[in-house]
């Protein structure tokens, strides 16, 4: 290293060095600008996404007003559009969904949690989430081919038999129906469900289990009278992000529902659902209405699943800092 | 008579049981869902499907590979438009945010990210095609891109964080400046993990139909550069198996399997990844 030779020199030079360190101070301030800059379009983004969606909308809110959310025809012709029969189809499949999926998932979950060995349950918890990296088209192509026939030979004429007092298990079925696409939305918000639920048990400390085990209850009483009500907030948080799913899921429901755009109360008849309606007649609306009809829908969509998503999030997030706080 | 004692053990047995059968039950799925599709889509599959357009009904041979290309060109369009927003939105959340601004960010992610598929299709409708008068694969292509956004923030920030501090202060030590430290240290110690993030996303967005219907729409044709409509496979499979004819549903399950194979491969490589990396972390 040469040394200036003059106490000028040496000033200078260290001047200089304090020049450059600011300047690469500047470039701290440069690279934070950047990646604010960046961030902010995500913000941007998602705000012009509302707009667009809000402003696309606005000949169907003042044509209709809050009548298109309760009206129950909905014909393209006459250009008259009601909501209530995508809005009942929409949500009697996710709560299909729900009273199929839940049970199913929470048993896993407590299985993979609380009985599986460690590895065991890892393997299997991976598989389970591979699940969810399938393409809902796929699930779609699957239930085509194998869940309606099957719902049509075996389970509607069982559940007709068993049930068909019951309103909701009467008529006769075509495969295609609210059934078929709860069905599938069950199974497809499964891994969800198992994968954050198996999380929520996991982080439940270990002293609340050997209290209870050490005062006498079994494995499964420990399980269900002690890990799962602690755990509880983040099990239904799961469930309402599962509910999320469910509610904006388009292409299997399509594919399976059966696209009849009237409100039947039977489970076997087919029905509609809010994002099948917009990715059917979407590329082949004509009017302007009707488009904007089905933009008004995508923003009901939109927001019925910020709602629960929002639910969802605090749900976890409440459970975590308790874990962590415990 | 049964003692209480035996009641509770059999209580505990048959409880477990159940579970065990719901554990059972979700893990058949996907190999019921895997085997299914091998044995349609495998003998439905041939080297043609890669090769050829498709062909009218009725006439044998026929392929798809316009929609395998169709579907690269919308990847690599999303890749383009999510890769740097949500790489550098990732890098500003852990590295650079102060705690207000990283709230409003991260909760509009994760509501962004709750978005369901078909809205974010309306979004790139509204403002790609309607200004642009005509379906296309920019439009197709920006949708997927918004798609891959929130998923490649959450997983470059979770990345990041996971980067001891010691490495940080290390650089800093040694005076870096913060920048310095953050691309020449932190970032790269991050970057398989980081990486195999938006390989994910990538495969999440390569599945999608519903934000592509009304975007990219479809094409029966090869779709020169991006400012026609395109084929894509999911797309081609929605209308493939919605469709009457019995050639269409074998095509349909030959591109579903070719689809899913593609998907399941990263998701599990990158699993693979990050355990060798989370083993040389601790090692």
């Amino acid at each position: 290293m040469d040394s200036p030779s003059t106490v000028a020199g040496r000033m200078g030079a260290r001047s200089r060095a304090r020049a450059f360190r600011q300047r690469l101070q500047h470039g701290d301030q440069i690279a934070h600008l950047i990646t604010l800059i960046f961030a902010a379009t995500i913000i941007v983004i998602t705000a012009l996404l509302f707009y667009e969606l809000y402003t696309s909308a606005a000949p169907t809110r003042e044509k209709f007003g809050w009548r298109f959310l309760t009206g129950t025809t909905w014909d393209p012709v006459a250009l008259d559009f009601g909501a209530l029969p995508f809005i009942y189809g929409t949500l009697v499949t996710s709560a299909l969904a729900l009273i199929i999926g839940v049970p199913l998932g929470v048993g896993a979950a407590i299985f993979l949690a609380e009985l599986a060995p460690l590895r065991l349950s890892a393997g299997l918890a991976f598989i389970i989430e591979l699940l969810a990296a399938v393409p809902s088209v796929i699930y779609g192509l699957l239930a085509i081919f194998t869940l309606v026939p099957f719902l049509r030979e075996y389970v509607t004429p069982l559940l007709g038999e068993i049930a068909g007092f019951i309103p909701l298990f009467q008529g006769v079925s075509y495969g295609v129906s609210l059934l078929a696409g709860g069905s599938i939305l069950a199974i497809m918000i499964l891994p969800f469900i198992i994968s954050i639920s198996r999380e929520v048990l996991l982080a439940v400390p270990r002293d609340q289990r050997e209290a209870s085990l050490a005062l006498g209850a079994t494995r499964w009483e420990t399980a269900w009278n002690v890990v799962v009500p602690y755990a509880k907030a983040g099990i239904i948080g799961s469930i309402f992000l599962a509910l999320a799913r469910a509610l904006g899921e388009t292409m299997a429901v399509t594919m399976v529902i059966g696209n009849d755009p009237r409100i039947n109360l039977s489970l076997f008849a087919p029905g509609y659902s809010i994002a099948a309606v917009i990715a059917n007649e979407f590329s082949e609306a004509t009017s302007g209405i009707h488009i904007s009809a089905l933009i008004e829908l995508g923003f009901v969509l939109f927001c019925i699943t910020i709602v629960v998503n929002a639910a969802a999030r605090l749900l976890i997030l409440t459970t975590r800092r308790k874990a962590l706080g415990a | 008579m049964i003692t209480r004692r035996t009641r509770r053990k059999v209580t505990n047995f048959v409880m477990f049981t159940l579970t065990g059968v719901c554990t059972l039950v979700a893990v058949a799925v996907l190999f019921f869902i895997l085997g299914y599709l091998l044995w349609q889509g495998g003998h439905a599959l041939n080297w043609n499907f890669f090769t050829k357009l498709p062909v009218p009904v009725g006439e044998t041979g026929g392929g798809f590979a316009n929609a395998i290309l169709g579907t690269a060109k919308l990847l690599l369009l999303a890749a383009v438009i999510g890769i740097p927003i949500g790489f550098l939105g990732g890098v500003y959340l852990a590295e650079f945010g102060g705690t207000t601004t990283s709230f409003i960010v991260r909760y509009t992610t994760d509501l962004l990210n709750g978005v369901p598929s078909i809205v974010i299709g309306i979004f790139a409708y509204a403002v790609v095609v309607v200004p642009m008068g005509h379906y296309s694969t920019f439009a197709g292509g920006i949708a997927l891109g918004v798609m891959m956004i929130p998923v490649t923030v959450r997983s470059t920030e979770e990345f990041l964080r996971a980067v001891p501090n010691t490495l940080r202060e290390g650089a800093l030590a040694l005076g870096a400046t913060k920048w310095k430290s953050v691309a020449t240290v932190v970032v790269p110690a991050a970057l398989p993990g980081i990486t195999t993030g938006i390989l994910l996303a990538l495969a999440r967005v390569a599945g999608e139909t519903a934000p592509l219907i009304f975007t990219a729409f479809g094409n029966a044709f090869w779709s020169p550069g991006w400012n026609q409509p395109t084929e894509s496979l999911p797309y081609m499979i929605w209308k493939y198996a919605t469709g009457p004819y019995e050639d269409w549903h074998q095509q349909a399950w030959a591109a579903g399997l070719v689809l899913l194979s593609l998907v399941l491969a990263t998701n599990i490589a990158a699993r693979f990844i990050l355990r060798r990396q989370v083993g040389t972390n601790r090692g």
